[in-house]
């Protein structure tokens, strides 16, 4: 078969869908396509969201044995959620941005999650260890690039009553964060790395990358 | 008569006695579980808050290691990670203003100071303590080596 013949076939195939979608419908009325698009429209767009939203629960999360034993596990006795009013954090507020453009963008991302669920790149202890600092890092980068605004989506900075905090917290909160409606020159995750899971060998981490640029002669 | 009236005052005497050091629970030790029978549970007592004014407390002798005087609750302190040092230790001070750890902690077994907490001081609870906001439930008679001296001292005279 000649390359020629090949791209006509291709070519032919194309251009039956292409006659059927320029052609008026034949028994179809107007009005069952407009109302009947309308209608299915709703349908997908609502079926779309409540499959999204699903896929943001924490039952969602802790169903796979590597959220569930590790991660989840470790939040459990933090303050995000075990406290004195009840009030708490589930993985997605803090994992997924909360407006509807960068959640799309984040679930896209998180389809190599789903690519590490099926190949197994975290399913024992020890791989999970092993990976935690590059998988931490991922989120403390997020949260740089965003001004910790999964962060802030609760803790509102504008509420926050320095006078009834620690001398140690004001002292510390005050110049990082920015009084007298000037800004900071810190975000939250810049001080609050790991209060809701275990860190990572952060120091060695640091060393290493270190020790690696200096033999790269930079 | 008499014979008989002494053999009951001593059976009586014995008994009393008996009951006083043996038969009765006051006079029992209570251990943690007070007096609540062994099939039942105890009431925990309230959960003391930890004191958080940053306030140094004084030493009651020269070796004392400080107590922490602030609160530490899931302060991560394990092989990865010493969240402590996150403002105590010597690269972290002139941001947090916290006191640095004292150099002897930077000494290993051979004397040697090196640059950073030494493996055999890394886990600073070991030693250093927050404090509980209670009444401490015996009065406590300490007194410093300075003290003790001064009242050896005064008594020679």
């Amino acid at each position: 078969m000649s390359a020629l013949s090949r791209f006509a076939r291709t070519k032919n195939f194309f251009r039956k869908y292409w006659l059927t979608l320029s052609t008026p419908s034949k028994f179809f009325s107007l009005g069952f396509l407009t109302i009947g698009g309308f209608v299915a429209g709703i349908l997908f767009w609502g079926g779309f969201n409540t499959a999204l939203e699903l896929t943001n629960t924490e039952t969602f999360c802790t169903g796979c044995h590597e959220m569930r034993d590790n991660v989840f596990a470790e939040l459990q006795p933090t303050i995000h959620y075990t406290n004195r009013s009840g009030v708490r954090a589930t993985c997605p507020d803090c994992h997924v941005p909360h407006n509807w453009t960068s959640k799309i963008a984040r679930k896209m991302q998180a389809s190599k999650e789903v690519w590490g669920t099926i190949f197994g790149t975290i399913n024992t202890r020890e791989k999970f260890v092993d990976k935690r600092l590059e998988l931490a890092q991922h989120e403390w980068t997020r949260l740089k690039t965003n001004n910790s605004l999964e962060c802030r989506n609760c803790h509102n900075l504008d509420s926050m009553d320095f006078t009834r905090q620690s001398k140690r917290a004001v002292d510390m909160h005050s110049p990082s964060l920015g009084k007298d409606g000037k800004a900071g020159e810190k975000t939250c995750i810049d001080c609050h790395k790991g209060i809701a899971h275990r860190l990572p060998d952060i120091k060695s981490a640091e060393i290493k990358a270190a020790t690696a640029d200096v033999e790269a002669g930079k | 008569m008499k014979k008989i009236f002494a053999l009951l005052f001593t059976c009586t005497a014995l008994s009393a006695a008996a009951q006083v050091t043996d038969g009765h629970p006051d006079n029992h030790p209570k251990g943690l579980r007070g007096t609540t029978p062994l099939d039942k549970e105890p009431v925990s007592p309230l959960m003391p808050k930890m004191v958080n004014d940053d306030i140094r407390k004084g030493r009651a002798f020269a070796m004392q290691p400080p107590v922490i005087p602030h609160q530490i609750e899931n302060y991560q302190v394990d092989k990865n990670f010493n969240k402590c040092m996150t403002c105590h230790g010597r690269d972290r001070v002139p941001d947090s203003q916290a006191p640095m750890v004292s150099v002897t902690h930077f000494m290993d077994r051979d004397n040697n100071f090196r640059s950073e907490i030494s493996p055999r001081r890394y886990f600073c609870t070991q030693c250093h303590i927050p404090q509980m906001d209670v009444k401490a439930p015996v009065e406590n008679t300490f007194i410093d080596a300075e003290k003790a001296a001064a009242i050896k001292k005064s008594a020679k005279k």
